[in-house]
């Protein structure tokens, strides 16, 4: 096991294209660290180079404190988990599990014998042992993969979207074995995914990368609610962030269909007149008819067109077009093009109760908490509203987590 | 896609008519090789008599036995040579990042599309002074030089077909690049090296422009060319039957590799030539 | 993954260190692909040199001291000579003749072997005895075939005696037809290939926009093949350039037939005109890179998909 430090790596391609730009990360013994992002942010780069798949064009990378940049793979003593799973097809689930240790000539018969098995029986994978990889539900695969990255004693696991070839259902699973696994070697492990339910529910903490660079690391707690800018705002969360045009007049906020208070956290940043990105979570909404009294006064309430209703059985969802800002519109649709999603027509996304009984093209009364309404500049993105006390305090609780859990693993 | 029985029946016509298109050439050297006296000259497709002569004659013959065991000495050496080396390079070519790898493949496929002719004809020049004209050595070298550009397409197409993840795992999981080769891609490999060795026996054993201007004498020469200088027992009458005879025995081979291993050889052809 | 960095002027700012593993890679590669690569370029490279040096000189093997530089002598010679130009045209007539007929007899071939649900393993296996069997095996079934001593052909079509090899246009017809069975197999598998990567979708989408068979033939099948009708004409078309073998069986270069292959041969190793020989092989050469030139240059052939390195 071992801390890995990275110090303005870049990756930069014969052509000049940067995949990963001064990309300064560190990831403390047996931390599990999410990198995430679109396609093409370079997060799988960043992650071979850590492995020694791909060259380092420039900037260190640490692996327990010895620079391994120029080493080759197999002398940096990391495991990884393929996409594809990588498995060798013309050996069985043991030897597959064993290839690791078979190459090490000092490792005795039955070490291997007793090793293979005891990952397998931690996988339950003791009944395939003999079957060849094509002959394996693509779980079971899956497994095997997992099985010969902790057969060895290794400085860290590394996952390259291990479950994007899984059905739904199956990920959940192997979402919840993977992290029960992670805590119980308290390995350090780098994993990497486009898919944020996996970041927000596996990683201690996340690295959120956009175009190569990083935006921001921190808890997934931290990263939903205290983002340090728009893109992040928008990746993270699911349905994503609301983005509407708020126009600055005095210490008040016009927005479509409800006015609100420039939150206090944003104060002295804003001028007035200034037209800026207001963002609101859809579960920051409710529909007023439905709300409980005790909450009204720290909102506000409009009336607004429903356009369409999703009824989901535990969850509703509301669609309500409006009219934005050409301005903000196009900063809008460069950040969706960014984030992998269809550019979106301006209509605010509100979840509701799912007892709500609203009719599609019909008006009715909503309520949104204004108190969690987030301001960005449309130039930079920068989030005006962001908070780096409560920041610091979700991050020192996460700290403390980690080293609790370390203290425990044997 | 759903088919009518009717389209069925055609398609069914189709093949048989392929199949006759392909094998009628064949039975009729087969059967011209099992007539004898005047059956030879009787202008029919078939024999009166079926008779074994001819197969006696070109077995008592030195000329074709001699040759015989030059063909598939030399064959299976210049195959075993050229797919040995071409299963490293084709390796190299389709896993590893080196310079010059582009040159490589360039010279291969230059080499593919030049005459052969055009090389026998200084060879034939160069083997009289150095003493390789009429040895098999002197034939083996050469064979490598379209057996070689023809091992390494074939098995660098099936080489690529092979998933890249997989050898990069095995490096990750601490395998030297030698190991990696050994024990991830060679097994995997092995179908592609077995196809690409029939690919290039066929193309051995096929030689005959090597084989009639290196060679003088039966110490060498194969059995195409010794075919093209065959004579019958007296040299008044004519040989065909015997040569048919010949050309039999030498078929007898490829219908053999063809028969059993069909699948691979379709798949080598194509999928060295047109992929993607 | 690994982006090509061929034909980038721009200069790597800051170009990284090389580290262990790629050095590794490299020599590795050079390890492996090495012999291979030495023992081409052996074999191909020094007899190609040494024929364009010979080229250059009267040189006949039976009179060494008479062997004279005579620089571009040999090819003013063959250029003017009549005979050359007529084995050109020889040459060049089999060549278009027979890819002509072996593309369109090749697609038919392709289509059966697709689309033929029964026999599908006896079919493949008796196609690819032709293009298994030995050339010179091939011409000589052929010949005596048409042979009007021993042959079937002639009692066939009730053409008494007639002697195919008496004139140059029926010895022609004779060569063609053994080359065009020997060879078609090899392009209908080509064309297998590209045929069995065009999508059902395509055609049961066709299917129901209204197209008729050959609609679907014209419009959606052979658009889609380009590539590999393309790749399978210039293997053929250099390959059936080289004649070489057919010839010399069947007709042994008379009533006109001889191909320049047959004359690089003949000047060479029958009459040891070594120096003549050479500029008919140089001349050969040249004329075999033209046409892949042409089909790779002019026709756009994607020879990508032939060769062995990845994108």
């Amino acid at each position: 096991m071992a801390a890995i430090e990275m110090r303005n790596i870049v990756k930069e391609y014969g052509d000049g294209f940067k995949a990963v730009n001064d990309v300064s990360l560190d990831i403390a013994d047996g931390e599990f660290m999410i990198l995430v992002g679109p396609s093409g942010c370079g997060k799988s780069t960043l992650l071979r180079m850590i492995v020694g798949l791909e060259d380092i064009t420039s900037g260190d990378m640490l692996i327990g404190g010895d620079r391994v940049n120029e080493k080759a793979p197999r002398d940096r003593n990391l495991s990884m988990v393929f996409q594809n799973y990588a498995l060798y097809p013309h050996l069985t689930v043991f030897e597959n599990i064993a290839f690791p240790l078979r190459l090490n000539k000092k490792i005795k018969e039955e070490e291997i014998q007793t090793r293979v098995r005891d990952a397998a029986s931690m996988l339950e994978l003791d009944e395939h042992l003999d079957r060849k990889p094509a002959n394996l539900s693509g779980g079971q695969r899956q497994r095997v993969a997992m099985g010969r990255a902790i057969v060895r004693r290794v400085n860290a696991f590394l996952f390259d979207e291990p479950l994007s070839n899984l059905d739904a259902k199956l990920r959940g699973q192997m979402r919840t074995e993977i992290s029960r696994m992670q805590r119980r070697l308290g390995t350090t492990t780098v994993y990497v995914t486009h898919d944020q339910t996996e970041a927000m529910t596996l990683g201690d903490r996340v690295a959120v990368l956009r175009r190569g660079l990083l935006q921001q690391v921190a808890s997934p707690r931290e990263l939903y609610e205290q983002p340090v800018n728009m893109f992040v705002a928008g990746f993270i969360g699911s349905p994503p962030m609301n983005f509407m045009p708020a126009v600055v007049s005095g210490n008040r906020l016009t927005l479509p269909f409800l006015e609100a208070d420039v939150p206090a956290t944003a104060a002295g940043k804003v001028t007035d007149g200034q037209l800026l990105i207001a963002g609101l979570r859809p579960e920051h909404f409710e529909d007023a008819r439905l709300l409980d009294p005790v909450k009204r006064e720290r909102g506000v309430t409009f009336r607004a067109p429903v356009d369409v209703t999703e009824w989901l059985g535990d969850s509703q969802y509301a669609y309500i077009p409006f009219e934005s800002n050409p301005e903000v519109a196009e900063e809008l649709a460069k950040l969706a093009a960014e984030l992998d999603s269809e550019a979106l027509r301006s209509q605010l996304i509100i979840s509701i109760d799912a007892m709500s009984r609203l009719r599609e093209n019909h008006e009715a009364e909503f309520w949104a908490d204004t108190g969690r309404l987030h301001l960005f500049d449309p130039r930079t993105g920068e989030n005006l509203t962001r908070d780096e006390e409560a920041a610091a305090d979700l991050a020192r609780f996460e700290q403390e987590e980690l080293r609790e859990r370390m203290e425990q693993t044997p | 896609m759903k088919v009518s029985r009717r389209t069925q029946v055609y398609w069914i016509l189709g093949a048989l008519a392929v199949i006759a298109y392909a094998l009628v050439p064949v039975f009729w050297i087969v059967s011209l090789s099992f007539k004898e006296g005047d059956d030879i000259t009787n202008n029919s497709f078939l024999p009166t008599v079926w008779s074994w002569a001819n197969y006696r004659t070109v077995f008592a013959s030195d000329l074709f036995t001699t040759a015989l065991r030059n063909s598939v000495g030399m064959a299976i050496i210049a195959t075993t040579i050229s797919v040995v080396l071409a299963t490293l390079a084709a390796y190299a070519i389709s896993r590893l990042e080196f310079p010059g790898k582009r040159l490589v493949l360039g010279v291969a496929l230059a080499i593919t599309v030049f005459p052969v002719i055009a090389i026998a004809t200084p060879l034939f020049n160069l083997w009289r002074t150095i003493g390789l004209y009429d040895t098999w050595l002197g034939l083996i070298i050469p064979y490598l030089s379209y057996s070689l550009p023809l091992a390494v397409y074939v098995l660098a197409a099936f080489f690529r077909e092979i998933p890249w993840e997989m050898e990069q795992a095995a490096q990750v999981d601490g395998a030297t690049a030698w190991q990696a080769f050994r024990r991830v891609i060679v097994p995997l490999a092995s179908p592609g090296v077995f196809t690409a060795a029939i690919l290039t026996f066929f193309a051995v054993w096929n030689d005959f422009v090597f084989g009639i201007t290196l060679t003088s004498s039966e110490a060498a020469r194969p059995v195409p060319a010794a075919l093209a200088f065959f004579q019958g027992a007296s040299q008044f009458s004519q040989p065909t039957a015997p040569i048919a005879a010949a050309a039999v025995v030498v078929t007898i081979p490829v219908v053999i590799l063809v028969l059993l291993f069909q699948r691979k050889i379709v798949a080598g052809l194509t999928s060295g030539a047109v992929k993607g | 993954m690994a982006v090509s960095t061929v034909a980038k002027p721009v200069p790597k700012a800051r170009r990284a260190k090389i580290s262990d593993r790629t050095r590794k890679e490299r020599n590795l590669g050079w390890m492996l692909a090495g012999p291979a690569f030495l023992a081409m370029v052996l074999v191909t490279g020094y007899p190609i040199l040494n024929a364009l040096w010979l080229s250059l000189f009267d040189y006949r093997l039976t009179d060494p001291a008479g062997r004279e530089f005579i620089g571009l002598g040999n090819y003013a010679m063959i250029l003017t000579d009549g005979l050359f130009w007529r084995q050109f045209g020889v040459t060049s007539l089999i060549t278009v003749v027979t890819v002509a007929i072996e593309l369109v007899l090749g697609f038919a071939l392709a289509m059966v072997m697709h689309r033929a649900l029964h026999l599908r393993t006896p079919l493949r296996t008796a196609i690819l005895v032709p293009y298994g069997i030995i050339t010179v095996v091939s011409a000589y079934a052929w010949a005596y075939a048409f042979s009007n001593t021993y042959g079937f052909v002639n009692p066939l079509l009730g053409l008494g005696d007639f002697d195919w090899f008496g004139g140059t246009w029926s010895a022609l017809f004779t060569v063609c037809v053994a080359e065009i069975w020997k060879t078609t197999p090899f392009m209908s598998l080509l064309l297998l290939a590209g045929l069995a990567q065009i999508p059902e979708d395509y055609l049961e989408a066709a299917k129901v926009d209204g197209a008729r068979a050959w609609q679907r033939v014209k419009r959606v099948i052979l658009p889609n093949m380009k590539a590999a009708i393309m790749v399978a004409l210039l293997f053929r078309t250099l390959d059936a350039f080289r004649i070489f073998d057919s010839v010399f069986i069947m007709t042994a270069g008379a009533q006109g037939t001889e191909t320049l292959s047959f004359l690089a041969y003949r000047q060479t190793i029958s009459r040891v005109m070594i120096g003549l020989g050479s500029a008919v092989s140089v001349i050969l050469a040249i004329l075999v890179v033209l046409i892949a030139f042409l089909f790779i240059k002019v026709f756009r052939t994607d020879l990508s998909q032939a060769r062995g390195d990845r994108k």
